[in-house]
């Protein structure tokens, strides 16, 4: 009987509204929001096209490219196009380490939120990792090259002195020991996995707030402890929205500039040392780091690699959004 | 009555007018004459804006030179954007500013680009900034070390790699050297510091150095630091690290006093400036270009042969007569002797001696009056 009721009075008042033509405000909103649609798609192609553009001078004409800029040496294995590979390897290794260790504790920090703490505290928490969220990225890398840094030196000694067998801990070759500035891949992925977690636990945390409460009172009639609980009913289906999360996290890491900039002692190889300094740089550090002193010729280089980081974002985005769409038909989110 | 008063009073309105433009016409007159002394016309005082850009180098000179500047010229903006050496020179070969600063002088090719915008006399470099630069280390109860430029170069290429090592203790007798890694730190960017001491180490080290002279590092390993403030902190927070800097922002850290000679001598503002005086300029240069091939390899007493020169570019002749007299007026300042005390005190930077301020003078005037 309420139902009924309750669904009456609106189709009543809607009936008029269908049946006369669209107004004008309906029209000039959606045009509004196709407007707004469309520009997202402009500046992207606008951003494309600029890349391509710009860097085509550097992609044509290696010849004079060695000639007028000072660290496109290929004589030392360093042309643009090796550049660029090592680039990308130090950028993805240092986001891998980031999101290797940001994953977990995000998804744990997000878990206690929503399925642990006191709701007082829980909803304390969600603000501070909201604000954590907003601090700039210069702040980040400040606070890692002057304090983080010189903090974990010793852990990275004692790192490669007990673990120096295992080839991501391996000591430098020629001096046997861990970097003694610090400032090393494992320290550039630590800062980032402290940048990214914010994200991806605030991402996370939504997600699991939506599991409908019967799928999770069901699982505790059948007699689950809290975590079994979790297990069977939140973290499926969660799953798409989590790796979603990790992306949105991902996409921050690959770009990040400032923290790297700032603490990373940059070099070129595609060693998996992350304790050995000069060993790895990024692309977006790098670019920052040249950008000052390059000339034309230089300019156009550096957006070559802008360019190479452009495609590997949109691949990584494509390969998270395949990953979504075909998790999603096994979760409960639809 | 009324109108007689009336009258009265706007025959001493006018007169009292009339004396204040007299004041003002007064007041103007002597700033303008003090300041463009290089400039052949003296009436008027210098207006407009007037654009630099170029080495960061030379950033905080410039801001003393600019402030200076800019009260006696109230009508002049001075803008200089510090895009470093590279865009400096990039910007002033568009036309996009009437001068620039640069860590290095102009190339064959660029002063060829130059005469497309300066006309056929095309442009110069004219010496205005000189910085001792600093080989800095952190070792605990060391300050000085004295090092001759062989020993520098190997520490950097890693071929003396502990502080006790006896090619260091050879030169340092008493000094209390720790059995410690040394660790050497470089600019990660591309810096006219980092061509300067290079450069230093490729021709006075006798070969120890195996690398040319290039504003970026040659190994794309080992530590380094973004820029003269990364690299210092990366040196400061690092026992046991050595590096290379401005002298003025060594701060606490211990300073390697050079071999000239048979004496070692620590980083001073005279000691750049002899071994600058000691120095020729290039071949090849054109009539009125200053550009500098230094000597690193000065044994004059006293001489510090590890500095950077940072270069005005201009042109030789300017088309506009309000640019013309904006650049030579403000680059007179810059290198006379008042000039260059300001920058000293506020940059740490070594005056330009006397006979090239002179020099720059004469030089800038002549480019005010073509």
């Amino acid at each position: 009987m309420t139902i009924t009721e309750a669904r009456e009075g609106p189709v009543a008042q809607q009936r008029p509204l269908e049946a006369s033509k669209p107004s004008r405000a309906n029209r000039s909103f959606a045009g509004l929001s196709t407007g707004a649609a469309a520009t997202i798609l402009i500046v992207l192609a606008a951003v494309a096209t600029f890349l391509f553009v710009e860097a085509w001078p550097a992609i044509t004409d290696s010849a004079s490219l060695s000639e007028h800029v000072g660290w496109i040496r290929p004589e030392k294995g360093e042309s643009l196009i090796e550049l660029i590979g090592y680039l990308l390897f130090g950028t993805l290794l240092i986001s891998a380490i980031a999101l290797v260790l940001a994953t977990p504790l995000a998804i744990g920090i997000a878990l206690f939120i929503s399925h642990y703490a006191p709701r007082r505290l829980a909803s304390a928490l969600g603000y501070t990792v909201d604000l954590l969220a907003a601090i700039p990225s210069v702040v980040y890398g400040l606070w890692g090259a002057i304090v983080l840094v010189p903090f974990l030196r010793p852990f990275f000694a004692w790192l490669t002195e007990n673990f120096g067998w295992f080839p991501l801990f391996a000591p430098d070759p020629v001096t046997g020991l861990a970097s003694p500035t610090g400032r090393v891949a494992l320290a550039g992925g630590i800062v980032l996995a402290i940048m990214i977690i914010p994200i991806i636990s605030a991402v996370s945390r939504e997600v699991f707030l939506q599991t409908p409460t019967l799928h999770e009172e069901a699982a505790l009639a059948m007699g689950a402890t809290r975590w079994e609980m979790v297990r069977m009913a939140v973290f499926p289906f969660a799953r798409s929205g989590v790796i979603g999360a990790v992306m949105l996290g991902l996409g921050r890491a690959l770009g990040e500039t400032m923290a790297v900039y700032m603490i990373l002692s940059g070099g070129f190889s595609y060693s998996f040392g992350v304790l050995q300094s000069g060993k790895h740089d990024t692309i977006a550090a790098y670019i920052a780091s040249q950008f000052p002193e390059a000339n034309n010729y230089g300019v156009s280089a550096l957006i070559t690699m802008g360019l190479a980081l452009f495609v590997i974002t949109l691949l990584v985005n494509m390969l998270a959004r395949w990953i979504v769409s075909r998790r999603s038909e096994f979760s409960g989110a639809n | 009555m009324k109108i007689a008063y009336r009258t009265g009073a706007l025959a001493a309105a006018a007169v009292l007018s009339l004396s204040l433009a007299a004041c003002a016409a007064e007041n103007e007159a002597p700033p303008s004459n003090a300041p463009t002394t290089g400039g052949g016309e003296t009436a008027t005082s210098l207006s407009g804006t007037l654009n630099g850009a170029g080495a960061s180098s030379q950033e905080s000179a410039m801001d003393a030179w600019r402030a200076a500047f800019q009260d006696a010229n109230a009508e002049l903006t001075i803008n200089y954007d510090p895009v470093g050496s590279g865009g400096g020179r990039t910007a002033f070969l568009d036309g996009a500013v009437a001068w620039a600063g640069s860590d290095s002088a102009l190339s064959e090719e660029e002063y060829t680009t130059a005469q497309g915008i300066c006309g056929a006399d095309g442009a110069i470099n004219l010496p205005v900034y000189i910085s001792p630069i600093s080989v800095v280390f952190n070792l605990e109860g060391v300050s000085t070390l004295n090092l001759d430029a062989a020993t520098i170069a190997q520490i950097f290429d890693g071929k003396i790699s502990t502080w006790n090592d006896p090619a260091i203790a050879a030169l340092n007798d008493g000094a209390a050297l720790p059995d410690l890694a040394i660790t050497p730190v470089h600019r990660a960017d591309d810096s006219g510091t980092t061509k300067n001491f290079t450069d230093y180490l490729e021709k006075a080290s006798d070969g120890a150095w195996p690398h040319e002279a290039d504003g970026v590092w040659p190994t794309s390993s080992g530590e380094s630091g973004e820029g003269t403030s990364g690299l210092i902190d990366v040196v400061s927070t690092t026992p046991g690290t050595i590096g290379y800097a401005d002298s003025s922002k060594a701060g606490a850290l211990g300073v390697v006093s050079l071999q000239v000679g048979d004496t070692f001598n620590a980083p001073t503002a005279d000691g750049a400036a002899i071994a600058l005086a000691t120095s020729e300029l290039k071949e090849g240069n054109g009539a009125n270009d200053l550009a500098y091939s230094i000597d690193r390899t000065t044994t004059e007493a006293g001489a510090y042969p590890l500095f950077l020169l940072s270069y005005a570019i201009v042109c030789q002749a300017y088309e506009d007569a309000e640019v013309s007299a904006n650049v030579t007026g403000f680059l007179s300042f810059v290198a006379s002797a008042e000039g260059q005390a300001a920058a000293a005190s506020a940059a740490g930077s070594a005056p330009l001696p006397a006979e090239m301020s002179a020099q720059i003078e004469t030089i800038l005037a002549g480019i005010a009056g073509a």
